[in-house]
Order: C-alpha cells, then structure tokens, then sequence
C-alpha cells in the first residue's frame, strides 16, 4: 500500500488542477495560474538553494528575463510563438551561466551578495532602456497566439508546462548527476577529493535553475500578457528564497508548498491591506525563530526521503 | 565622441566633486554595513532600511525644530541616535539569539526587518514625498578652481573625512574598538578572556546602525526622502563592501570612491545608463582579486 500513497497523492492533486477551472471562478482560475508558476520558480530556485547548496539570491532576474525574452520576442519580431517560448529561458540560462561565471569563484554569502547586486544592475538596465524595455511601464497586451490566449487554455498551458519542468527537475534531483550535485551541497571539499568538478557542476545547476526560472517568466506572459521590472526586482528574489525557506529547502515538494502559501496569502492580503510587507515579514521572522526546517520540515524531518541511503 | 570629449570639459571636475560629495554618504553607510558585516557576521539587509528611517526621522526633528541651521544640526544629531536606538532593540531583541544560525537565515531574517520596517516607515510618515531644504547657512555656492559647488557638497566633503577619522579612532584608539576587531577575529577567544561578547556585537551594530541613519539625515536635503529610498542604496552598499573586502573598514572608504566616481563619470559619457559604470568597475575588480581590494576579516 504505502508504495503507492505518493502516486495516489500525485493522481489527486493533479485531477483536481486539471478539473479546477471548470469548478471555481475566472479569478480564481487565474490566480492558480499564478501560484503554479510561483511554484515553479521556486522549486528552479530550489535546485540552487536547496539541493546544491549556492546561495542564489537573485533568482527573480531569470524569471524576469525570461518574461521579457518571450515578451520582446513576441511584441517586436515576427518570430513564430514556439520561438518565443525559447528565447526568453535560454536568455535566462546565458545569462545565469555569464554571472554564474563572475560569481562562481566566490564562496557562498560572497557570491550570494555580488549575485543580488549584479541582478540589480540588469533591473536597472531594463528599467531606464525605455526605448526597447518600455521601461519602468513594461509591456503591455503582448500577442499571446490564440490556442493559449482564453483564460482557461492559459491555464491549462500554465499547468502542462509547470508540470512538465518540474517532472523534468525531478528526474534531475533523482540521477546520478542529482546525487553529485547534493554531495556538493554537503561537503564540497569531500566532493572535490573524489574527482569531482565543484565549479562545473555548480555552473550547470545554475543553468538549468536559469533556464527553469526563465520558463516561470514566459508563463507569467501567457498568464498575464504584460511583463513589468519588479518582476526581477531584488526583495522579488528574496520573496521567492523565502517561499522555498517556508516550505522547506530539503524537500522537493516544500518549495512548491511554501509558493502556494505565500501568493495566496498575497492575493487575499492585497484585499483587506496594503501592508503586506509587514504580515511578510511578520510571518518570516517567526518562521526563522520557531521552524527553521520550514512548514514541511516539521512534517516531514528528515532532509531525504525514505528508503534513501545516507548522503 | 563627442561624449568622451565631455570627460575634459571644465564640467568634469564639478562633476567629479559633487560625485565626491556623494560618495561621502555612500561610504558612511556602507561603513557601517562593513562593520556589522565585519564583526557580527550580519549581511544586513535592513541597514538600507535604517538609513531610510534615519532620512524621514530628520525630516521630523527639523519640522519640529522649525527648521533653521540649529534645527538641521540637531536633527544630524538626533536622527542617527533614533536609528541606533532601533538598531539596539533589533540587536537585543532577535539577533543576540541568532547568532549561530547559517547566513542565508539571517539575511532572510534581516529581510523581514526590512520589509517591517518599510511598512513601520509607512504607517508613521505615510506615502507622500517629504523634502527638507537646505538651511541658510549652506544655501549658494562655493567657487571651487572657478566652478560652483554647492555649500552643502563642501559640507559633505567635510564631514566624510571627519567620520572616517572618528572610526578609525573608535576601532583602533579604544579598548571597545579593540575587543570588537577581535570578537571580529574568534569570537570565543574574547569571551573566554572574560569580556561579554554579547555587548560588544550590540555596541558594533548600535554603531553601525548610527551611520546608516546619519548617512540617511545627511542625504535630506540633498534628495526627495520617499519609500522606496532605502531599496537601491542597499544594493549599492553591498557592492561597496564587497569590493572593498567584506568587513574592511578602508575597503569601504575605498569601495565607495570606486563606485563614486565610476559612477559620476560614467553619467557624463552616457547618460541613460551610467549606472552601469560602477557594477563594470566592480565585475573587473573581481576578475583580478576576487575577495575584494583589502583583507577581508573573513
């Protein structure tokens, strides 16, 4: 029995997703959109964070980047749609792999911070490059082709893709490569002793954490047709380090959780207060004090799943 | 290029000095990022929220004053001392207990203090625009080789050199400065020796907070004091620090000049995005020495 109580959960949520536009209001619909793609990014975060242990503290800038990729390509060029949805990830993975290359040789909090400062300069860029960024207004009514355009077809195009990385990122964490990349995160030294290339495999999960934040980004475009700067704003980077931090940063699913959490928690906050910094933070602070292991690592405990030998 | 041309125009130094005049408060504040960076092992990411409070706290202090250059004084004084009492509370309060905890929990955790405070900042002064104006005394222009420079930038050239005596006075001429560069160095060791630990690390970051918000009440009157003020400084701040070499006190003092200038010539040969220059400089000071231009005291 137990053996198939995780694909049984699995079956569960996924009919209800697939079923959830047909059962609750537009809003609503859109607002699981949201939160799917959220989630998305937080567990590409996650990779980075969680499973090999670099502080990538400027996640946002990927996301965004691969908003404006799609975006620009979709308003400015007569390139076909499907092109589109790959020049903003790509962009995404280039970029994270040019900053990962300035800020791979620095240590943890070092290139954490540096990584959140050089994002800050491609928000700025984007920001005042009116001309080809329309600058702080963004892009507004970009042409999403027709097949993906309603809000239930964006939907169910969200749902498909998340789906679809996020079993991608799965079959990640689970390969050999996987287990490379969490030896790395728990002791780097050990790890380079026994011929591993630390450097190497820390600029290829950058990549691929780049390359899934930038898919994140393209869906907000099906979702919402406009990109704006915030979007890759720094506290934005550090909202989404504290959706994978909520929901546990050693469980594949806590990040996935944790972004649920926290923009539904927006989406009714923003309804009754306009200070949402101060319940975020609120919340933070208590979570760092008393959970430290996140929501789910209280449930769950442990860092690796059952049945797992010892990393 | 005719914008390089601009580089030797007789605007340049001008240019340069007020740029200077800029890089003064840029280096108060990341000093003391740099310290609490230094000795508390705190990326603090509300210290830009500090210097936000400091900036709307002289606002306050000058409207109750009524204005005037005793009013402004007192305000460059009470301002940074309502600061270093917030940073007292936040030290004593959460971060004493957290002292242990991995870095990346306690830059999250300096990010909810953030976001607090810039709702705090919010509900006490609202969302409007506040402005201070210069007093009297520092209104008109000096003739520096010829060219005007604001009073007021002349100040600040002043006071920069006159702060960065007063810390390296602070952390190298007292026995306070000396236990807190080596709790900086072990910890434990100068606890073992009998000194409380505890009430050095508060002392630093009560320090530090102090120069985060007389960075904020010196910048009054030279910007729209707004929200959101505190959210580029920060990222201009970390930049400094680590260039400079993360809890180097002189790497800030340099780190700032660096950003400074890079970044005041940078908007005379392009304009839109002269921003740009500073993160260029520090991409290529990393490329050469990639812990910064000074020791760090990691």
């Amino acid at each position: 029995m137990r053996r198939w109580r995780a694909p049984f959960a699995l079956f569960v949520v996924m009919a209800a997703l697939v079923a959830l536009p047909h059962v609750v209001p537009r809003f609503h619909a859109y607002v699981a959109a949201i939160v799917l793609l959220t989630a998305l990014l937080a567990t590409s975060l996650n990779l980075a964070i969680g499973y090999t242990g670099i502080y990538q503290f400027g996640h946002a800038v990927f996301y965004g980047v691969g908003a404006y990729g799609t975006a620009l390509t979709l308003t400015r060029t007569g390139m076909p749609a499907p092109v589109a949805f790959l020049v903003g990830p790509l962009a995404a993975a280039v970029l994270s792999l040019a900053m990962g290359m300035i800020c791979i040789r620095l240590s943890k909090l070092y290139f954490g911070m540096l990584q959140i400062s050089l994002g800050s300069l491609v928000w700025a860029v984007v920001y005042r490059w009116y001309s080809f960024t329309g600058g702080d207004d963004g892009i507004h009514g970009v042409p999403v082709p027709d097949a993906i355009s309603s809000p239930k077809a964006s939907y169910y195009f969200t749902l498909a893709v998340t789906a679809l990385c996020v079993f991608a990122m799965h079959r990640i964490v689970r390969s050999p490569f996987g287990k490379v990349i969490q030896g790395i995160r728990d002791n780097p030294v050990r790890a380079a002793a026994i011929g591993v290339d630390v450097k190497r495999h820390q600029l290829a999960v950058l990549v691929i954490a780049g390359f899934f934040g930038g898919v994140a980004g393209s869906l907000f475009v099906v979702v919402e047709n406009s990109v704006f700067p915030d979007m890759m704003f720094w506290t934005f980077s550090l909202e989404v380090l504290i959706m994978c931090l909520l929901g546990g940063m050693y469980s594949f699913f806590g990040p996935f959780v944790g972004a649920s959490a926290i923009v539904l928690l927006r989406v009714f906050a923003s309804v009754h207060t306009q200070y949402w910094g101060l319940i975020l933070g609120t919340i933070l602070t208590l979570v760092i004090i008393f959970l430290p292991d996140g929501v789910l690592g209280v449930v769950t405990r442990r860092p690796r799943a059952k049945g797992e030998p010892d990393a | 290029m005719e914008s390089v041309s601009n580089l030797f125009s007789t605007g340049t130094l001008s240019q340069i000095l007020v740029g200077l005049s800029r890089t003064t408060i840029l280096f108060i504040v990341s000093s003391g990022m740099s310290l609490i960076l230094g000795v508390l092992r705190i990326p603090n990411v509300a210290h830009g929220s500090l210097y936000m409070i400091g900036a709307f706290a002289a606002w306050s202090v000058i409207q109750l004053l009524g204005g005037g250059l005793f009013a402004f004084l007192a305000a460059m004084i009470v301002a940074p001392l309502i600061v270093a009492a917030v940073g007292f509370v936040l030290e004593r309060g959460f971060f004493s207990y957290l002292y242990e905890r991995e870095h990346l929990m306690l830059l999250l955790l300096t990010f909810s203090f953030a976001l607090i405070l810039g709702d705090l900042v919010k509900i006490v002064w609202g969302p409007e625009y506040r402005s201070v104006t210069v007093p009297a005394f520092f209104q008109g222009s000096a003739e520096i080789f010829g060219l005007p420079l604001p009073w007021y930038n002349l100040f600040l050239l002043v006071v920069g050199p006159c702060i960065a005596a007063f810390l390296w006075l602070v952390i190298n001429k007292t026995d306070l400065g000396k236990m807190a560069r080596a709790a900086a160095v072990d910890g434990e060791m100068v606890g073992a020796v009998g000194i409380n630990v505890g009430w050095i690390f508060a002392f630093t970051f009560v320090l530090g907070s102090f120069l985060a918000g007389l960075g904020g009440a010196l910048i009054a009157p030279m910007v729209n004091i707004s929200l959101g003020m505190d959210h580029s400084l920060i990222m201009e701040t970390f930049l400094i620090v680590i260039i400079g070499g993360l809890g180097n006190m002189w790497g800030a003092l340099l780190g700032s000049l660096i950003f400074g200038l890079t970044q005041s010539l940078g908007i005379l040969v392009w304009p839109q995005f002269g921003i740009a220059f500073p993160y260029l400089a520090v991409v290529a000071v990393l490329v050469v020495r990639p812990r910064g231009l000074l020791s760090s005291t990691w």
